[in-house]
């Protein structure tokens, strides 16, 4: 039997940008609430908290996606273009793009994290 | 495999093939369905539409070119330039990608059309109805004229700007259906319209591109048509979502725009990517090098993209740290878009690359891109922006990336597939004066804009002073562009001269390996003689004599026995048979409902609110007939033999119908366009200190809750129906689908009555105003479910809808999720939120 995600598919390849993009969309509208409701001088360190704090989930989350990944890859086993019509180049070819969404995905998230740890406060 | 084919029988296929697949003679030829009519009509109204507003980009020119001139008023300036780029924009970049889709896609996927034919034809006939009309309202003065972008509170003024904006408003959302229309057709296609053995790692890159710019079709038009919708209501009805002074506010447009109007940079520029990606590994001989990251860049790029779209407005006083969000996600985007390029040049290096006309204007293409990509991380960066906002530095930005990343991509593809389309190929010599005309000249105008940017000349300005060290720049621009239009004038000069004065082209003239170019005869109306087993990413270079089995017919649908229009569908990331698909024929039913439907957005432009109701009342009718007489068809046997011994069946419903996952789609992106909605009510909650006000009077809970709870009870009927129906009880199931419709109707009352019975004046406030669209919305969303509803009723009644042929009532219930999801949410948001923040 089949458990969860020995198979790669579509929904996997969009996972890992789909974290980044539900990371941005919380970094976002935390800021923006906060900002809005308490001024523009509002102390910015319970978001940084929330950011952080945020920030550490989906990175978790995509490292899991990637590794799930590298497992569909096993580059040990066979170096790219994959092109064959077998069950295991489309194994591998899925495993590499998600991999490598996952590191797109990983530094998305890090470079969207990193104004929250340098900029104080709303203005 | 090898045995000498029965030419009587090969002449015999043929014959039955051509004659279901003919195009239409004389005026029934404005019938046809087809890929290979609609997209060559598709294609040509865009490049159309282009040279159009190229020509108003020659005259700002013109205007522009010396200080103090008087060529044109400022009133038409400003119409000159926000149809320029309304008409660039969504009218040819958007449409054209569609366009190009339509017409190679089937035929990348040796497949013998899209899977909804007429759904093109429509989108097609929209398209050109919309597009006329906003176009052509610069003649009578009337153009929109307060920018591309439509900014309140200019735009929401009558005074200020007259019927052009709801020209724009109402024009260009019922273009944005169409839009949404082809991005359900390319999805499915691509998904479930592939040839045996195309698995998900061996589909043309073309494909990924396409798969995923009509995916993010569906995120990025919905929140402009939300938007549309909230200021349509302003300017119809003053209802003040944008105005301040009561509770509304302009930079809910803005965030509206943006979410769409980023994604839509890239929505123009990756087909175009894509377009590339299909040229370089033809003309350096060898497959792409690194296709995996290719769809890295891809699916990337369409994911970051939403993230960037407040980096348009760092100059409306968002908070820094917000900035610095929108900021790092832009620069972020670099890198899968760098990578895009960097394959390409890899894949150069490491084939032998032929010079011909495609690739010069390939390698044109990059060299533009890549200043325009570099200026992008300049602006991505809030202090700079701050200071080039608005100026020239920015109008020399966005062309260079789309001038570069769009239209020198889709003229060398217009290249590459002209003998692919018109079995004919265009002049070398005309190919590269073209080239090198729209190269100089477009540098020679938008290079120097850079500088008039940096020294303070703001974008749309119909003049300026002499003195200020505008003048000589703006001069050469203008010489610039003249020399890029006469560069434009060549190449449509090669496109339309008479086909006979142009050779005949070779079959496979640049030796691809991709499947298009199998057939090789743009005459024969089939578009895949045989439907063949993949094997390759490169089939026509790997698989032998590939070419010569798919003509033999030796591979699957080799004839057309029933005398019906099929195609094959396959799973998803194999592509292993599931099913023949009966596509549907020739039909004027698209065209008339477009009409229809078109004129009821024009009747509104001017409130002539009868001809509204009635025109949008004949085309829903037409709509019926068209879904009457040619959707979920029952076939005159379950299944048939496709060839090889392959016997598929005929029909298919729920999750393996191809009619399913459009609606699956549709529904998606109407949910977006529902969730843009209720981000505009949260929005007026967070930027307000009272929202709910507190005088606000409803809409109270007992009748949002009653609704919820109606709501709930024409879904459980429906989902009932629908197994009741499947366990054979066929006449039960269509009293619950009756049912389900009372208690829908109900729910929609109810929702309509809470904001009624508490005297909400959707004029007041922004608050009431925004209760009563969310209200309006859910039930016109309900009551389409019951039109639905009443028409499986009359399916069933008609014998066309049974335990085994369930189509109807499969895809009907699969609305009724997203129906009661919609209505859940308006009830939870306007009914129970101001309990939980301790208004209403």
């Amino acid at each position: 039997m089949l458990r969860f995600g020995d198979k790669a598919n579509l929904w996997f390849l969009i996972a890992p940008p789909t974290i980044w993009a539900l990371h941005f969309l919380f970094c976002y509208v935390t800021a923006a609430v906060i900002c809005a409701k308490s001024g523009l001088s509002a102390d910015l360190r319970p978001i940084q908290i929330a950011i952080g704090a945020a920030t550490v989930v989906a990175a978790l989350l995509i490292v899991a996606a990637g590794w799930k990944a590298y497992r569909h890859w096993r580059p040990s086993s066979e170096l790219p273009p994959y092109d064959d019509p077998s069950d295991d180049d489309r194994e591998q070819f899925l495993g590499i793009s998600t991999f490598l969404l996952s590191c797109l995905s990983l530094v998305g998230v890090v470079f969207v994290a990193l104004p929250a740890l340098f900029i104080a406060d709303c203005r | 495999m090898s045995e000498a084919p029965d030419q009587a029988l090969l002449a015999a296929q043929e014959d039955r093939l051509r004659r279901v697949w003919e195009t239409p003679g004389g005026w029934r030829y404005w019938s046809a369905v087809n890929n290979t009519e609609v997209g060559v009509w598709y294609t040509a109204t865009s490049f159309f539409f282009f040279l159009f507003a190229g020509v108003l980009a020659l005259i700002m020119r013109g205007q522009l070119a010396v200080p103090d001139n008087d060529l044109v008023s400022p009133g038409l300036y400003n119409q000159l330039f926000t149809l320029h780029g309304t008409m660039m924009m969504f009218l040819f970049a958007v449409p054209i990608f569609e366009a190009v889709a339509i017409l190679i896609l089937p035929q990348m996927l040796a497949a013998r059309d899209l899977p909804f034919p007429r759904l093109s034809a429509f989108g097609y006939w929209c398209f050109l109805i919309g597009g006329v009309f906003v176009a052509g309202s610069i003649f009578f003065n009337a153009a929109p004229d307060g920018g591309w972008f439509m900014y309140p509170p200019l735009t929401t003024d009558p005074e200020f700007s007259g019927i052009g904006a709801d020209i724009w408003l109402l024009g260009l959302s019922f273009i944005e259906v169409a839009s949404i229309a082809a991005a359900v057709e390319l999805i499915v296609g691509v998904l479930k319209c592939r040839p045996p053995g195309m698995r998900i790692n061996l589909i043309p890159l073309y494909c990924w591109y396409v798969l995923i710019v009509a995916g993010m079709i569906l995120f990025a038009f919905p929140p402009l048509i939300a938007g549309d919708i909230l200021f349509e209501m302003e300017r119809l009805f003053n209802w003040p979502f944008f105005d301040p002074s009561r509770g509304g506010d302009p930079i809910l447009w803005q965030h509206l725009f943006w979410i769409f109007g980023h994604p839509e940079v890239y929505i123009i520029f990756l087909p175009s990517i894509a377009l590339l990606a299909m040229i370089v590994p033809t003309f350096a001989q060898r497959p792409i090098v690194g296709y995996g990251w290719i769809v890295l860049a891809a699916v990337g790029t369409g994911f970051l993209s939403f993230g960037l779209w407040a980096h348009h407005m760092f100059t409306t006083g968002l908070p820094i740290v917000s900035q610095g969000f929108f900021s790092a996600a832009s620069e972020a985007v670099a890198i899968p878009t760098g990578v895009q390029i960097f394959v390409f040049v890899a894949t150069m290096l490491a084939g032998r690359v032929v010079f011909a006309i495609p690739m010069l204007y390939a390698t044109g293409a990059l060299a533009i891109f890549v200043f325009g990509g570099l200026t992008g991380v300049m602006v991505a960066l809030a202090p700079f922006d701050w200071q080039a906002h608005d100026s020239y530095f920015v109008v020399a930005h966005l062309h260079y990336t789309l001038i570069g990343g769009m239209f020198f991509p889709l003229i060398a593809g217009v290249y590459y597939f002209y003998p692919f389309v018109m079995g004919r190929m265009l002049s070398d010599r005309l190919g590269k004066w073209a080239f090198w005309l729209m190269f100089t000249g477009f540098n020679i105008a938008f290079l120097p804009m850079h500088f008039t940017g940096l020294r303070g000349m703001p974008r749309r300005v119909f003049t300026y002073p002499e003195g200020l060290g505008f003048d000589l720049l703006n001069l050469v621009s203008t010489l610039g562009a003249f020399v890029m239009a006469a560069g434009v004038l060549v190449l449509t000069w090669d496109l339309v001269r008479p086909l006979n004065w142009k050779p005949k082209a070779p079959k496979n003239p640049w030796n691809a390996g991709t499947l298009e170019w199998a057939e090789g005869d743009p005459e024969s109306p089939w578009g895949i003689r045989s439907v063949p087993i993949i094997e390759s990413r490169y089939p026509l270079w790997d698989q032998p004599d590939l070419a010569r089995k798919i003509h033999e017919g030796r591979f699957f649908l080799p004839d057309a026995e029933e005398g019906k229009r099929e195609t094959m569908v396959t799973t998803v990331l194999d592509a292993e048979p599931l099913q023949v698909l009966r596509l549907p024929g020739n039909s004027f039913l698209p065209m008339l409902a477009a009409v229809f439907v078109g004129g009821s957005f024009i009747a509104a432009t001017f409130h002539w609110w009868v001809t509204t109701i009635l025109s949008g009342v004949i085309g829903i009718g037409v709509i019926m007939v068209w879904l009457w007489t040619g959707t979920s068809m029952i076939p005159e046997k379950r299944e048939k033999n496709a060839g090889l011994g392959t016997v598929l069946p005929l029909y298919a419903s729920g999750p393996s119908s191809v009619g399913w996952w459009a609606m699956f789609i549709t529904m998606v992106g109407d949910g977006t366009a529902f969730g843009s909605l209720v981000f505009s009510y949260f929005f007026y909650w967070t930027i307000r200190p009272d929202f709910p006000p507190p005088d606000a009077t409803g809409p109270g809970q007992f009748y949002p809750t009653l609704a919820a709870i109606l709501a709930l009870l024409a879904w459980g009927l429906m989902l009932l129906a629908r197994t009741r129906n499947r366990a054979g009880h066929e006449l039960k199931a269509l009293f619950m689908v009756m049912g389900s419709a009372f208690a829908a109707l109900g729910s929609g009352a109810a929702i309509l009555w809470a904001p009624y019975v508490t005297g909400l004046e959707p004029t007041r406030d922004s608050y009431d105003a925004t209760v009563w669209v969310l209200a309006i919305w859910t039930a016109v969303h309900l009551g389409v479910g019951v039109l639905m509803q009443g028409y499986c009723v009359a399916r069933g009644l008609a014998g066309k809808l049974s335990a085994r042929h369930d189509i109807d009532l499969q895809n009907v219930t699969l609305y009724w999720h997203f129906a009661t999801i919609t209505a859940l949410t308006t009830a939870l948001v306007t009914g129970l939120f101001p309990l939980a923040v301790g208004g209403g």
